[in-house]
């Protein structure tokens, strides 16, 4: 073990944001479960989820207001502006998802239920800021953990319980994997923080062994990020579960695990060690094998779920690109690319549990006409989806050109930077058919229904939101820079 | 000043996307106003600036992490541009003044879409950042999707789908070129002028050239990338149909000169060797141009439906910009861009006389039923306005077809002698074509009798509106008006073209 001692004021003075999520979720808990026991079910809904956006707007507040400098608390958390921005973004997305949930009809515990959503939330904190083995793995397990008993937590039904099965089972065995592959980086390096097996690595040569733990690494996060040939769990879990949940395994996690993936691609391939291609080579077929067979097999899906969790595949195939071109720049635009993308993802989870709660199945046909029957509504899934697609002055434009290029800046993707950028480009260009499909149904076909589409105010000031922020932040792609650099 | 072309039609359309229902018939008279003060602007910006080079417009950091500009300037060629798609969206908006009329035809997002369209047009031909013309370039593409998919007729999802992918598979190809050339150029900024002094290696832009050039080359139509374009105009609503021919084309081979030829200059080179008589990337996209002069005119020949005859002569008409432009000889790009305007006006009116004041009151466009309907007695107004634009579109003298089309055919005189009069066959194929489907559709001598010997009545129909007059008589007058007066335009243009980099209309080989 490290022969550093650890500074616990040091490291609790860091943590004082998970720590003010994880007491209000205890809160909460305490609130539901005691004083409002006899409540009617959409007031104790109603109050678990402002205490629990109570909770992260306050650790938001006070990360936001205290100078992240860069200190290594005994190589265990690190806290950084870029760490920062990447908690920060968790919290709004776990706010905006809360915020999505408030009328949620499918569960009957709604203290458990928020009081979970913080744990993943803190999951995902820790998992950001994490910089040792040990910690990478538990804060991913209390993350994944959360998130499975979220996932089946529409009691009643057995989509919701078959998502959560699948989810577990290759969550599991792709835990087991992880641990294994670290469990070999330390024996090779006799240390778990990233930057001791740095150090360590670059003495060393390539061994077989190294390979055998950087494969086992890369399966166990590449089944966190839902990167081809991990990605089977995520088509079936995103349609299963509830819609809040999959809006928050396409969002937060999604951020939370691309940030450890960007700390450990630091670690492993520090300057010193950059001859060493295998880890880039895998990154580099996982990210080519996302971008071809997610863009594709969205193409024939029928259910928008399906569809967007294939779409998700692919841009998570892109980011992979950015974690392999591994310079600080490419580090930022992932950051920059992970988070406007969940928070594109949150809006279109948010506006197809609308839809699906009107028609009762998301299949592309509930989406007939729906300009015609709530144009609102209408008018954020269209920005939504246009920004997924890549389509300026939209914010998700941005994060692709700000990525691919600082791919090609990258010192490293001399020999593939340019053939892969132009694949990624070509396949998002074949992507828009996909995104097209659901916008066709939206605004050119004529509705089943006919009635207007009744909506709480709550949930579509929500869409509206979402929807400015994707606006504004595409018309001033600068906005951000002060927590996330560009370029 | 001619920002606010960009300003109004955004706001305009911003303002439609949010007009009440009720207000129905409201949204097309709020569109006429706002595209009449677009053209207003433009042709006060193109009075203005007549005897001035660039005029730089506005200039401010957008986005300065990525070296990114908010920057606007206007030359002579843009100018020309700017008022064409000025014109051409009076002329759509006067062409669609029946949407609007019903309670539920949604006229308020037709003309939002139409508006956004026109504003990513204007924006296009204004930016000279880089990455603000491929923002506004993908803007225009999104509209017309939906105008297609939604107030089309024939196969309309099909047309739309078809043309919305041709479009982003070419702006991908075009993001790819300018992406490599930030990154290769390393100077961290997007600005056309300052990139295009850049010196690219060689070996470089002999790839990135037919990559972008290809990419905008599409949208303008160039075999054997084509066929987006009849499907497309046959598919979309008469205004769209106008707007698609008239400025969007436009769009594609405003790109290939400002973007392809300009930043990669020595793509044009030769390679050094020859491949089946093909030395350079000039050549084969020269040949590839030709060959859509030609195959167009002769597709268009055969064609049943009246749309498609149309749309196929505008295939044929943009491979004549295409060959302009590759000659790379002032007269042979200063008849490109002419004939780009010209093509933009007499396009909207071919379109406008067969979608809006023949289909509309006879529902077919089939030239063999059309025949039959003895619609020159019927429709005289009709018949005369197709004979006129016909002859215009044919190049008669006394039209701006006919400057266009011999300064480019000049120009390719002396930098391609054999595609100069590959280039002619076709033209003249056009005057076939031409009066095929005028006689055919007007003047055929169908019986007047039917098989029991009774006369066949002459149908009637209704009266020529006055928003069709006011319509055809802005696009009449202004291809006569250029016909009889080119300078008017092309005081304008030459000095552009002139100051175009040295290395363009020097490069390929010596004349």
């Amino acid at each position: 073990m490290v022969t550093n001692t650890i500074n616990f004021a040091a490291l609790f003075s860091i943590t004082i944001p998970e720590t003010i999520v994880e007491v209000m979720s205890l809160i909460v808990l305490v609130v539901d479960l005691g004083l409002l026991r006899r409540s009617a079910h959409t007031v104790r809904m109603a109050w678990a989820c402002i205490l629990g956006i109570a909770g992260c707007g306050l650790a938001a507040f006070w990360l936001s207001q205290h100078a992240q400098v860069a200190d290594f608390a005994g190589n265990v958390l690190a806290a950084t502006p870029l760490i920062a921005a990447a908690q920060i973004a968790i919290l709004v997305l776990s706010t905006l998802v809360l915020l999505l949930s408030v009328k949620a009809r499918f569960s009957r515990n709604p203290g458990e239920f928020v009081a979970i959503i913080l744990l993943a939330t803190t999951g995902m904190m820790l998992v950001s800021a994490a910089r040792d083995l040990l910690v990478i793995f538990v804060a991913l397990e209390l993350l994944s953990l959360s998130l499975y008993v979220l996932a089946a937590f529409a009691k009643s039904s057995a989509q919701s319980a078959e998502s959560a099965l699948k989810y577990y089972l290759f969550g599991g065995m792709s835990a087991a994997l992880l641990l294994f592959g670290f469990s070999y980086l330390y024996g090779l390096t006799g240390t778990t923080s990233l930057t001791g097996i740095a150090a360590a690595l670059a003495s060393q040569s390539v061994s077989p062994l190294l390979i055998v733990a950087l494969v086992m690494v890369a399966a166990g996060l590449g089944f966190k990020v839902a990167a081809v040939p991990f990605h089977l769990w995520a088509p079936d879990t995103y349609q299963g579960a509830p819609a809040p949940v999959a809006a928050l395994i396409a969002s937060g996690s999604k951020v939370a695990s691309f940030a450890v993936l960007i700390a450990l691609t630091g670690g492993l391939l520090t300057p010193a060690y950059s001859q060493m291609p295998s880890w880039v080579v895998l990154l580099l077929c996982m990210a080519a094998a996302s971008i071809v067979l997610g863009n594709l097999a969205a193409l024939v899906q029928t259910s928008v779920r399906r569809l967007l969790a294939y779409s998700a595949i692919a841009h998570a195939g892109y980011m992979l690109l950015g974690i392999a071109a591994n310079t600080q720049q490419s580090g930022a635009a992932v950051l920059y690319y992970a988070i406007t993308y969940a928070l594109t993802t949150v809006g279109a989870f948010g506006a197809i549990a609308i839809v699906e709660r009107s028609a009762g199945s998301d299949r592309l046909d509930s989406f007939s006409g729906l300009s015609r029957r709530n144009p609102l509504l209408a008018g954020t899934m269209l920005i939504f989806l246009l920004s997924l697609a890549g389509i300026p002055p939209l914010v998700g434009f941005w994060a692709k050109f700000n990525l691919f290029a600082a791919v090609l800046h990258s010192p490293t993707a001399g020999h593939w930077g340019l053939a892969l950028v132009a694949a990624a480009l070509g396949a998002s260009a074949i992507s828009l058919y996909y995104y097209v499909q659901v916008l066709k149904r939206i605004y050119v076909l004529k509705p089943i229904q006919s009635e207007a589409m009744a909506v709480s105010p709550i949930e579509l000031a929500t869409l509206v939101f979402i929807a400015a922020a994707v606006v504004a932040l595409g018309l001033l792609p600068g906005a951000l820079s002060g927590w996330i650099p560009l370029g | 000043m001619l920002a606010y072309t960009i300003y109004l039609s955004f706001a305009g359309a911003l303002v439609l996307a949010l007009w009440p229902r009720a207000w129905n018939a409201g949204a097309r008279v709020f569109a006429l106003v706002v595209a009449l003060s677009g053209l207003a602007v433009a042709l006060i910006g193109f009075t203005a600036a007549r005897a001035q080079g660039t005029v730089a417009i506005a200039d401010v950091a957008w986005v300065p992490q990525l070296g990114i500009h908010y920057t606007l300037a206007a030359d002579g060629i843009s100018r020309v541009l700017v008022l064409l798609t000025g014109i051409a969206a009076v002329a759509g908006i006067l062409f669609s003044w029946k949407i609007g009329e019903e309670s539920d035809d949604r006229a308020n997002e037709f003309f939002a879409f139409f508006l956004a369209l026109i504003g990513g047009v204007y924006g296009v031909f204004l930016s000279v950042d880089l990455f603000l013309l491929f923002v506004f370039y993908e803007i225009a593409i999104v509209p017309k999707y939906f105008l297609i998919a939604i107030w089309g007729s024939t196969r309309r999802e099909y047309g739309a789908m078809k043309l919305a992918l041709y479009s982003f598979a070419g702006s991908a190809m075009v993001l790819i070129g300018l992406l490599a050339a930030y990154a290769t150029a390393g100077s961290h900024t997007m600005n056309l002028q300052t990139l295009a002094l850049y010196p690219f290696p060689i070996s470089f832009q002999m790839w990135a050239f037919p990559l972008v050039f290809i990419g905008f080359a599409i949208l303008a139509g160039m075999w054997p990338f084509h066929t987006w374009a009849p499907t497309g105009h046959v598919a979309a609503p008469t205004a769209a149909s106008m707007l698609l021919a008239g400025v969007v084309m436009k769009l594609g081979a405003y790109g290939c000169l400002r973007v392809a030829m300009t930043l990669f200059p020595h793509g044009l080179d030769p390679w050094g060797f020859s491949f089946l008589g093909l030395d350079s990337w000039r050549t084969v996209f020269a040949l590839l141009a030709v060959i859509g002069i030609v195959y167009g005119a002769a597709v268009a020949l055969v064609q049943n439906d009246f749309k498609f005859v149309i749309g196929y002569s505008s295939v044929s008409h943009m491979g004549l910009v295409l060959l302009g432009l590759l000659t790379l000889t002032q007269i042979g790009i200063d008849g490109a861009v002419l004939q780009m305007f010209s093509h933009g006006i007499l396009a909207g009116l071919l379109f406008a006389t067969v979608g809006r004041i023949v289909y509309e009151r006879t529902h077919t466009r089939d030239l063999d039923a059309l025949s039959k309907l003895q619609l020159a007695k019927a429709m005289p107004f009709a018949a005369w306005l197709f004979v006129v634009a016909g002859m215009a579109s044919m190049g008669l003298p006394g039209f701006s077809g006919f400057v266009a089309e011999v300064q480019v055919l000049a120009g390719a005189w002396r930098a391609f002698p054999w595609f100069a009069v590959i280039a002619g066959v076709g033209i003249v194929i056009g005057v076939g074509y031409t009066w095929r489907a005028m006689q055919r559709a007007f003047f055929s001598d169908a019986p007047a009798v039917d098989a029991s010997g009774t006369a066949v009545p002459v149908p009637k129909y209704e009266p020529i509106t006055w928003a069709e007059m006011a319509g055809v008589l802005l696009l009449a007058g202004t291809s006569l008006l250029i016909g009889l007066y080119p300078r008017l335009l092309l005081d304008t243009i030459a000095p552009a073209v002139n100051a175009l980099p040295h290395a363009l209309l020097m490069g390929g080989r010596p004349w």
